[in-house]
């Protein structure tokens, strides 16, 4: 573990007087899993629309791989490997289960409208490419999104199985860092306990980077390599779980209020 | 499970409740809405104007249904009862009728009241209907007494009649829906009907339907009666298991089309206008240009997800450019190419247009995106029409005398010729619903749905939504300019006028009836508005309803947006999320019984 | 705005050069007309001026006047317009596409009303009280469908995403069109002719001011100052502007949501039928279109004026109105355009076009809700 892959630079963010996020600095290894951790409102989906191009930091920097990603667009972040789940699933809800994983890989693929028109060699196997990878991503999740649900709306789906959509969504574009912003939020603890095993399983089987944000502590000891606790913008610590459940700033303003809080 | 997706039968029936046991005052709310509605519609002048329309002679025509469907409609809707699953459900009864016979009645009396108001009083400065001629067509010309209390009897009993429709059997519902539908469709399409038997030698069976002076005869009625009686018995279970089959085939590989309904399309495109007779051909030539520019539009809306409110100028680019690339008589440039050489230009002017119209607006918001648009067509035609560049275009004065389509020499086609214009249409139709079927199934197409469902995320999930959305933009942009061209080969002139913003809503409502991003959805909506109510300057089949055409274009925008957002022909998508198929859970569920998965059971509906 | 811009480092592209080389070539040709104007000002026969324009000639001062005031007396029918807009914009967060329409109604039933009162003779012998009845008639008309259409067409469909109301308010639009052509019968209506008092100039200063021309700035402004007095210092107007900031917050405070959105229509439909009469005061005839180009372009001056800004909204109309007005004498004719008061409707849009690329939230800023922001 010593490559960085993603390194952030005294991350600042403000809106309109609000710190959002202040002065964050660390870093992340390939083939890590990294928490962050911290009350609601404590800037952690700020921190992630950072990377993901689409808030703009006010200072600091964001560098992968040794390029900044700053002045990205969305688009670009995810076609240089880094792609996301969101806190409120949002998926494209009237495209079909299949249609969802497919079109993630747009980035990676590159057939035009003429190819479409004409249905060359080329569009046919990139087609075939494309859904052979969806296919591949939702069998990931079991039997749940194969099947006759590949071509259901994405509507029809229960709040678990959405989240696990949007990671296969995450997964299809082809990252190398995947950033899941509560994953486990709303899950029974059956659900939860599955899905952690999973996450570990995105790293051991397919080789992707994790960062994570969480509320429930059992899944943060479970899976997380390290742990970054935010409050109010500010770093309040950082560490393994250990190191950091038992520093008494955390404690107070996080461990201290019930674990149930989700947002 | 999948017996409680039906609503008719969802909940606990609780015997009927009292008759007069009513919400009085939302009955008469609702009779004086029908009061309005019926003295709205009469002051319109539509019982009429539209009177000389018969439908069944000497029973009903047009002006009378105009008014008569109003008690019906709102009499059935007042006694509708919103039913969840589990709720208690109350048995129909004498309630309904009590009710659907009160709207009725404080309906037919506000039409009294306007009877007797029309005799008195003279209202006919600010309302230009206010005449003799409507007062005689609302009284039967029996005097003001008769035709106050023959509205409000014949209003009672429609709306009685409007709630006993919940007392009868589905089957019965169904098969009174059937009846009126298919008489007053065959009806709308009398002349069509009268021209189609021409070419097929049938006049026997249209004089058996159609007295000589217009409208069914009696007899005709009551086989049409009798034949949609037949078909929803018959053949209506038959077609419905068929349907069933094709979405279910659908669902497991959605590229895969329904081949045998495909071909029986294309024999019909090239048979049928053989047998047309001009008026038909011609009507369905309109039909045909504005089904091109809806598959366009609704690539850009349906798919993408942008309103672009100035689509017509796309139309009026192609138009001119093939006006000025082929018309010996353009002015300034001249170079009188044949029409299919003309294309090409046209194609590369569209794609001009549609880059640079649509590279300002793209980052917009979606709502400024469409008054910008809006804006960009009107400067378009205020240019267009201008003494600035009437050296290319001709201003107020257009380019005369445009040729024909010349198809590589083979054949030319004449604008006087509705037939061989009708097929130089349907081959256009044919290329433009083969781009969108291909495009939708592409990763092109996805990456618009993606935007089009969440902007932010499609950009997100890698997408380049600038580009993504430039392509729609510019795919739209060249449909409609193909529509301009054979527009402009079609009529041999092309004014400014022709290309009025009205253009662009009424294909916007086209798209929107027809249900957005469903192809044959924007082609059924093209039939039934521009083919019987007519566009905004062609004629329709009911050419009696060209003055109302356009209210009832705006009304029914409004109507669809509230009520039905999917459309004509429901979105597979949203009506399968209703309706599972039996189909798909016979083959799923059992392999997924020992799935703990909460929702295998099916039948839930997450809201979206 | 508080968000930072996201514009730092990021690669162009084809669009972005577009944009910038259309932002450049806009203000090239308007900074080259107005100077091309100036020159031909100051010498006509100068060579480059008829080398543009070969029948260039001076602008009088009368000729300059006279296309300030018709400017300024239309920008502030359209800014009257244009605070319905802004302010259903603004808690709502949609284009009511079918507030032309409105004031198309206040213009209508002003002319009917006015006709009435002409016939009686009440026009001719007392023509104040006859124009009171007349706004007064139409200010309720329009106000009533203006709820009307709130009731019935955008209510039901709060919540849906911004397109669908504007699909619908796009419906309304041509219902309400339509049905005027229908009811009234189509074309063209005259107002009666005005008293002589109100053809005739009168001067202010340097400006000569035909009567009707000062009447309608008059009224415009005293309707702006009332609104004024309405958002800023009443309850009803701290309760409009809680709805506009967060609608969820308002009703928790104990505001009456769906009541103030009621009121936000009412008096943007007041303010319509107001603008209404002056158009009949102004053109004197009214048909059943009256209502679509000067609803589009006042929809453009509060984008112009900035969306959700009151003041903007009437600086907008003004700025629109003199542009339209100003422009084709000003710039395009000095460009060697022909005919230019053809494209007098073009200059509105592009002028819309022209702020939203350079100045997307207007020239006094917007003001809008938290979740519009986006
Ligand atoms: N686009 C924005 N504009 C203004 N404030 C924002 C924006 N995004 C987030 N915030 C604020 O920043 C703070 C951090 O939010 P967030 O990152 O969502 O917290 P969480 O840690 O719960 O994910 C909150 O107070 C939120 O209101
Ligand atoms: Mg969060």
């Amino acid at each position: 573990m010593s490559e960085r892959l993603l390194d952030i630079q005294n991350l600042s963010v403000t809106f309109g007087g609000l710190n959002a996020l202040s002065d964050l600095d660390f870093h992340v290894d390939a083939g890590e899993i990294v928490s962050v951790i911290g009350p609601n409102g404590a800037g952690k989906t700020t921190f992630f629309n950072m990377i993901s191009g689409m808030v703009t930091p006010t200072s600091g920097d964001i560098v992968f791989k040794g390029e900044s990603l700053l002045g990205l667009d969305p688009n670009q972040v995810t076609a240089r490997g880094i792609a996301r789940t969101f806190q409120n699933v949002r998926l494209f809800a009237n495209m079909t289960i299949l249609e969802n994983v497919m079109v993630s890989q747009h980035c990676r693929t590159k057939q035009g409208i003429m190819g479409a028109l004409f249905q060359t060699g080329g569009f046919k196997r990139e087609e075939q490419e494309i859904r052979e990878h969806g296919e591949k991503v939702l069998g990931f999740f079991g039997s749940r999104l194969v099947g006759f649900r590949l071509n259901q709306p994405a509507s029809v789906l229960s709040y678990a199985n959405r989240r696990r959509l949007e990671i296969a969504r995450a997964m299809a574009t082809k990252p190398e860092v995947i950033l899941l912003d509560e994953p486990v939020a709303g899950m029974n603890p059956k659900e939860s306990e599955e899905l952690t095993g999973l996450i570990g399983k995105l790293r051991d089987e397919w080789g992707f980077t994790i960062v994570m944000i969480e509320h429930d502590m059992g899944v943060v000891r479970d899976v997380s390599d390290r742990v970054v606790v935010l409050d109010h913008g500010e770093t309040i610590a950082q560490g393994s779980y250990d190191e950091v459940s038992s520093d008494p700033a955390v404690i107070e303003a996080y461990l201290g209020r019930p674990a149930e809080e989700a947002s | 499970m999948s017996e409680t997706m039906n609503t008719d039968e969802a909940g606990v029936l609780a015997p009927a409740r009292g008759a007069f046991d009513q919400d009085w005052r939302k009955l008469v709310n609702w009779g004086l809405i029908c009061a309005l509605a019926l003295i709205f519609v009469s002051l319109t002048d539509m019982p009429d104007k539209l009177d000389k329309r018969v439908i069944v002679e000497p029973l009903l025509s047009m002006g009378y249904l105009s008014l008569i469907w109003i008690p019906v409609a709102l009499g059935n809707f007042v006694t509708r009862e919103v039913v969840l699953e589990g709720m208690t459900q109350h048995k129909k009864g004498l309630r309904e009728l009590v009710a659907g016979v009160s709207v009725g009645a404080i309906g037919g009396a506000g039409l009294a009241l306007l009877i007797w108001l029309l005799d008195t009083r003279d209202l006919s400065d600010p309302l230009v209907n206010w005449n003799d001629a409507l007062l005689e067509v609302l009284s039967f010309g029996e005097g003001v007494g008769y035709g106050a209390i023959f509205w409000i009897l014949a209003s009672a009993g429609l709306g009685l009649a409007g709630g006993a429709f919940h007392l009868l059997s589905a089957i019965a519902n169904r098969l009174l829906l059937a009846i009126a539908l298919t008489i007053v469709l065959t009806a709308s399409l009398e002349s069509a009907l009268d021209d189609i038997s021409e070419g097929f030698q049938l006049e026997w069976l249209f004089e058996a339907l159609f007295e000589k002076k217009g409208g069914l005869s009696v007899q005709g009625a009551i086989i049409l009666a009798v034949f949609a009686i037949a078909w929803v018995l018959v053949l209506g279970g038959q077609a419905k298991r068929g349907r069933a089959a094709v979405t279910a085939r659908r669902e497991l590989s959605p590229t895969k089309v329904n081949t045998v309904g495909l071909v029986l399309i294309a024999v019909a495109a090239v048979v049928l206008p053989m047998f047309l007779g001009r008026l038909t051909n011609d009507l369905f030539t309109n039909v045909g240009l504005f089904l091109l520019l809806a598959l366009g539009l609704n690539i850009v809306v349906g798919l993408a997800g942008i309103l672009d409110l100035g689509y017509v100028a796309f139309f009026a680019v192609g138009g001119y450019t093939a006006a000025i690339m082929t018309s010996p008589s353009s002015p300034g440039l001249s170079p009188e190419l044949p029409w299919w050489v003309a294309i090409f230009v046209v194609v590369f002017m569209a794609i001009v247009a549609g880059l640079f119209i649509g590279a300002p607006v793209i980052r917009m918001r979606g709502d400024y995106l469409a008054i910008v648009t809006l804006g960009f067509g009107e400067i378009i035609r205020l240019t267009v029409r201008s003494d600035w560049a009437s050296g290319f275009t001709g201003g107020a004065q257009g380019i005369l005398s445009i040729p024909g389509a010349d198809i590589v020499g083979v054949a030319t086609v004449k604008g006087t010729d509705p037939q061989q214009v009708l097929y130089l249409v349907i081959g256009f139709v044919a290329i433009a619903i083969y781009v969108s079927w291909r495009l939708e199934n592409s990763r092109i197409g996805r990456a618009w749905m993606a935007v089009r469902e969440d902007e932010s995320v499609a950009e997100a999930m890698g997408i380049n939504t600038v580009n993504s959305k430039l392509q729609a933009f510019v795919v739209g942009a060249i449909l409609a300019s193909f529509s301009g061209a054979i527009f402009a080969a079609k009529v041999g002139s092309v004014f400014e006028s022709s290309f009025k913003i009205l253009v662009s809503i009424v294909i916007l409502v086209i798209v929107i009836v027809g249900g957005m991003g469903r192809i044959a959805g924007v082609a059924a909506g093209a039939l039934v508005l521009v083919g019987i109510l007519g566009g905004p300057n062609q004629p329709g089949l009911l050419a009696e309803f060209s003055e109302f055409k356009l209210l009832i274009y705006g009304a029914l925008l409004i109507w669809m947006m509230l009520k039905r957002p999917e459309g004509l022909i429901p979105n597979v998508r949203r009506s399968r999320e209703l309706h599972q198929d039996e189909f798909l859970q016979d083959a799923w569920l059992k392999a997924q019984a020992n799935d703990d998965d909460d929702e295998a059971a099916s039948g839930e509906v997450a809201p979206a | 705005m508080t968000t930072a811009m996201r514009s730092k480092a990021r690669p162009r592209t084809g669009v972005d050069w577009f944009l910038t080389f259309l932002r450049v070539l806009l203000t090239g040709l308007v900074l080259f007309g107005l100077l091309a104007f100036l020159w031909q000002q100051i010498d006509p026969d100068n060579p480059l001026a008829s080398a543009i324009n070969p029948d260039a000639n001076r602008l009088s001062w009368d000729a300059f006047q006279g296309l300030v005031i018709s400017g300024l007396s239309q920008g502030a029918m359209y800014g009257l317009i244009a605070l319905g807009y802004s302010m259903v914009y603004g808690v709502l967060g949609f284009i009511n596409f079918a507030h032309g329409e409105v004031f198309m109604v206040g213009a209508m039933t002003g002319m009917i009303t006015s006709n009435k009162l002409f016939e009686a003779g009440v026009w001719e012998d007392n023509f104040l009280l006859a124009i009171l009845i007349a706004v007064l008639v139409s200010v309720i008309c329009s106000t009533v469908t203006a709820v009307v259409t709130e009731r019935i067409a955008y209510r039901p469909l709060r919540g849906s995403p911004r397109l669908i109301p504007l699909i619908t308010s796009i419906g309304v639009s041509f219902f309400i069109q339509n049905t005027s052509a229908v009811l009234l019968g189509p074309g063209a209506k005259s107002y009666p002719r005005l008293p002589d008092w109100l053809r005739d100039d009168i001067g202010i200063g340097p400006f000569d001011i035909e009567g009707k021309k000062l009447l309608v700035l008059v009224v415009a402004g005293v309707s702006m100052g009332a609104l004024w007095y309405l958002v800023e210092r009443t309850k009803t107007g701290k309760a409009m502007r809680a709805v506009a900031e967060d609608k969820e917050i308002a009703s928790l405070m104990g505001i009456d949501v769906d009541r103030t959105i009621v009121t936000t229509f009412a008096v943007g439909g007041a303010m319509a039928g107001v603008a209404g009469i002056l158009w009949g005061i102004l053109f004197g005839s009214v048909t059943e279109f009256t209502g679509f180009l000067p609803g589009i372009k006042a929809f453009s001056a509060a984008v112009v004026g900035g969306i959700g800004n009151l003041g903007g909204a009437m600086a907008g109309g003004l700025t629109l109105g003199s542009s339209e007005s100003l422009a084709p004498q000003l710039v395009l004719e000095p460009l060697g355009v022909t005919g230019h008061t053809q494209l007098k409707d073009a200059v509105a849009f592009l002028v819309l076009i022209f702020v939203l690329l350079v100045k997307p939230t207007g020239l006094f800023g917007e003001r809008l809700s938290a979740e519009d922001r986006a």
